[in-house]
């Protein structure tokens, strides 16, 4: 994963609440054995609406979706994720996210940005013509109008983020606890080995 | 003495093999479920860093989002293959995949093949006091076995098969008690769309929920799964419901359910996992039992319900702006006119299945409400699907596909089928579908189609009537 700093710029101005997984990437785009090009697929049905902020080409290539309450509920798909980043979407900011969505954003290098609902409002109504910066070294949300919004993240996936770990790698470092740990379940609930 | 704990948190500590500075945990998983869709890049990326499965043995496999529901098998015996070169090609990866990492496999055409949320429970592999994850946000169902069970991304899939742990931070609790005797025609369905229409599909979000009450120590375990479920549509990760002798009464003589002493010795911990008085939950909420109706949804969020006796509400009722959009929207997609009483409403197709309502019980059920009767000509499919090959096969022993079929319901092979629109079971655009899946979202049965969730003897009533039903009058009539 890349470390993640900052991302700035153009943001969709989308709004809605309960965004929901199929919504982000329709199932039948599932049917895939990579991660690549579900960028295609992305709000498909939005998509067919006339004069959606998708398609508008003052938001062309956007890295930020602005959203409403629950973004990404729904399935675990992280097909969701792939597809955001895949279109070029790297912070998505919302008043709430699925914890399954936000999850599986931060292991695509995707910032889930949790702002009140009065400050996405604002934020909503600048988008519309003007760039939007998220600063993750600060913690901070900017616009070009000296609105400065600072959020809270999970300290973990904001060092891992700032840092670009590779999660597995680190949990596999710890290999020595993770077997210590089967001993003593081996041990307390003999079962669990037994049945499987 | 120790401070009082829930069951949540007993499940929490116990699988805790480090606690980071910052909070997080390193939590031992001791059951992965794998399925096709959402696990072939979580084995290319095992691949491509030369990893194994840790755990092979934690681990089982099983096919379900994306086989087709009609015969697998010719005459001669031979596997008919799936048409649809994707899901073949997701197909394929699977059964590579599992031997190549010494993995379990139930395979498409064995007896045991079915939907992993129903296999699970039903193979004894599935059990109390464990932590269960799966590539699939119904994971949740689990928990009616009073498991820590919740749905993962393909990232932490391959980060379970690699290490067979996941990093997380707790998550806080929410009790829903629900207390006092169910009406006629109430099943577990019933309670849990009332539950999520009472929390909204965002008020669980960053919780567990804790299920307690008569209502639930009442409940056998297939009813404790279909509410587990749908914590998910809560926003709830997990739903849990105490393990007692329902649950041990279920799991004993299951097949990977442990054995001799094995097995007294489980049932002795699993007795200790009950919350204990005076523990703390973050978050309360009480329901009334005989507040709940056979309910059913009328939008496009799992949050959007009402009473059977209902009438399609008018966007301006909502206090919340952003949801009278939502409704709006909603009503539009669904072609639905605020004021209309939902038994009003027609419908062309049925769906009896899913992880949610795809179990023995359910389809008893929705049997005993199509008994005698047909569906109805405005009908154009009604399908049942039972959720595994074992299901399948009790409801034949008890003669259930016979009620179906001479109902004029088609009788399928199990899987996830028109839940998710990754198969040939779709319900076409502007189609409307009584279903008893967990999922009413734009386009979930496929696109354009417009969904109502229901219980299966709501859905079997609509059947039969041609239009959203109240199966009150007709268990009554009957």
């Amino acid at each position: 994963m890349n470390p993640v700093h900052t991302v700035a710029g153009k943001a969709y101005p989308l709004g809605l609440k309960n965004v929901d997984t199929d919504v982000i990437i329709p199932a039948h785009y599932l049917k895939t054995i990579t991660r690549a090009g579900l960028g295609r697929g992305a709000f498909e049905t939005i998509r067919r609406e006339a004069g959606n902020v998708f398609d508008d080409p003052a938001f062309a290539s956007a890295p930020i979706i602005i959203a409403g309450d629950n973004f990404g509920c729904g399935s675990s798909r992280e097909h969701a994720a792939w597809a955001l980043a895949d279109m070029g979407v790297t912070a998505v900011i919302a008043p709430s996210f699925s914890d399954i969505f936000s999850g599986n954003a931060f292991k695509n290098g995707i910032l889930t940005v949790v702002l009140p609902q009065a400050q996405v409002d604002r934020l909503l109504e600048v988008a519309r013509t003007d760039p939007i910066t998220i600063d993750l070294d600060t913690c901070t949300v900017t616009t070009p109008f000296q609105d400065r919004f600072t959020f809270a993240i999970d300290p973990f996936r904001r060092d891992c983020l700032l840092n670009g770990q590779d999660e597995i790698g680190l949990t596999m470092a710890m290999g020595d606890a993770i077997a210590s740990y089967e001993r003593s379940m081996a041990a307390d609930r003999p079962w669990l080995s037994a049945a499987a | 003495m120790t401070k009082p704990r829930t069951l949540y948190e007993k499940i929490w500590d116990a699988h805790v093999v480090e606690r980071r500075p910052d909070g997080t945990c390193l939590i031992y998983i001791d059951r992965h479920l794998v399925h096709e869709v959402t696990s072939p890049q979580a084995f290319e990326g095992l691949r491509v860093a030369g990893r194994k499965v840790r755990r092979p043995d934690l681990t089982l496999a099983v096919p379900d989002h994306n086989l087709p529901t009609t015969a697998r098998v010719d005459a001669d015996g031979r596997r008919i293959p799936i048409a649809d070169v994707e899901s073949a090609q997701q197909l394929a990866a699977l059964e590579k995949n599992a031997p190549e990492f010494g993995i379990r496999y139930i395979d498409a055409v064995a007896p045991e093949q079915g939907i992993v949320h129903v296999v699970g429970p039903e193979q004894g592999f599935s059990l109390p006091g464990t932590t269960i994850v799966c590539g699939d946000s119904h994971t949740s169902a689990h928990g009616g076995m009073g498991a820590l069970a919740f749905g993962i991304g393909t990232s932490e899939v391959e980060h379970v098969l690699a290490t067979q742990t996941l990093l997380l931070s707790p998550s806080k609790t929410m009790e829903v008690r629900v207390e006092g005797k169910l009406g006629a025609g109430v099943g577990p369905k019933d309670v849990v769309l009332h539950i999520i229409g009472t929390i909204g599909a965002a008020g669980g979000t960053g919780y567990v929920i804790e299920y307690t009450g008569n209502v639930f120590r009442e409940m056998s375990v297939e009813g404790r799964l279909t509410v587990c479920n749908m914590s998910i549509e809560g926003g709830a990760r997990a739903g849990l419901i105490a393990p007692d002798e329902t649950t041990f009464a279920y799991l004993k003589d299951r097949p990977m359910s442990p054995v001799g002493p094995d097995w007294d010795k489980a049932v002795a911990w699993w007795r200790s996992l009950a919350t204990d008085p005076g523990a703390r939950y973050d978050k309360v909420v009480t329901i009334d039992a005989a507040d709940i109706a056979p309910c059913l949804t009328w939008g496009t969020s799992p949050e959007d319900v009402v009473p059977i006796t209902g009438v399609v509400p008018d966007p301006a009722s909502f206090a919340d702006p952003s949801k009278q959009v939502a409704a709006k929207k909603s009503l539009d997609y669904m072609g639905l006119t605020p004021g209309t009483r939902m038994q009003d409403v027609p419908v062309g197709y049925i769906f009896i299945g899913s992880c949610t309502n795809s179990r023995i019980e359910d389809l008893r059920a929705a049997a005993a409400v199509a008994k005698g009767r047909k569906v109805a000509p405005n009908v154009r499919q009604a399908l049942v699907v039972p959720g595994s090959g074992l299901v399948k096969r009790q409801a034949e022993d008890e003669g259930l596909d016979r009620v179906f079929i001479e109902a004029g319901f088609e009788w399928r092979e199990p899987g996830c089928s028109m839940c998710l629109a990754m198969n040939p079971d779709k319900v076409p655009a502007g189609e409307r579908c009584a279903s008893t899946s967990n999922r009413n979202f734009v386009g979930r049965q496929g696109p354009g189609a417009r969904t109502h969730l229901v219980s299966p003897a709501m859905a079997a009533a609509a059947a039969v009537t041609g239009h959203l039903a109240d199966v009150r009058e007709l268990v009554d009539a009957a």
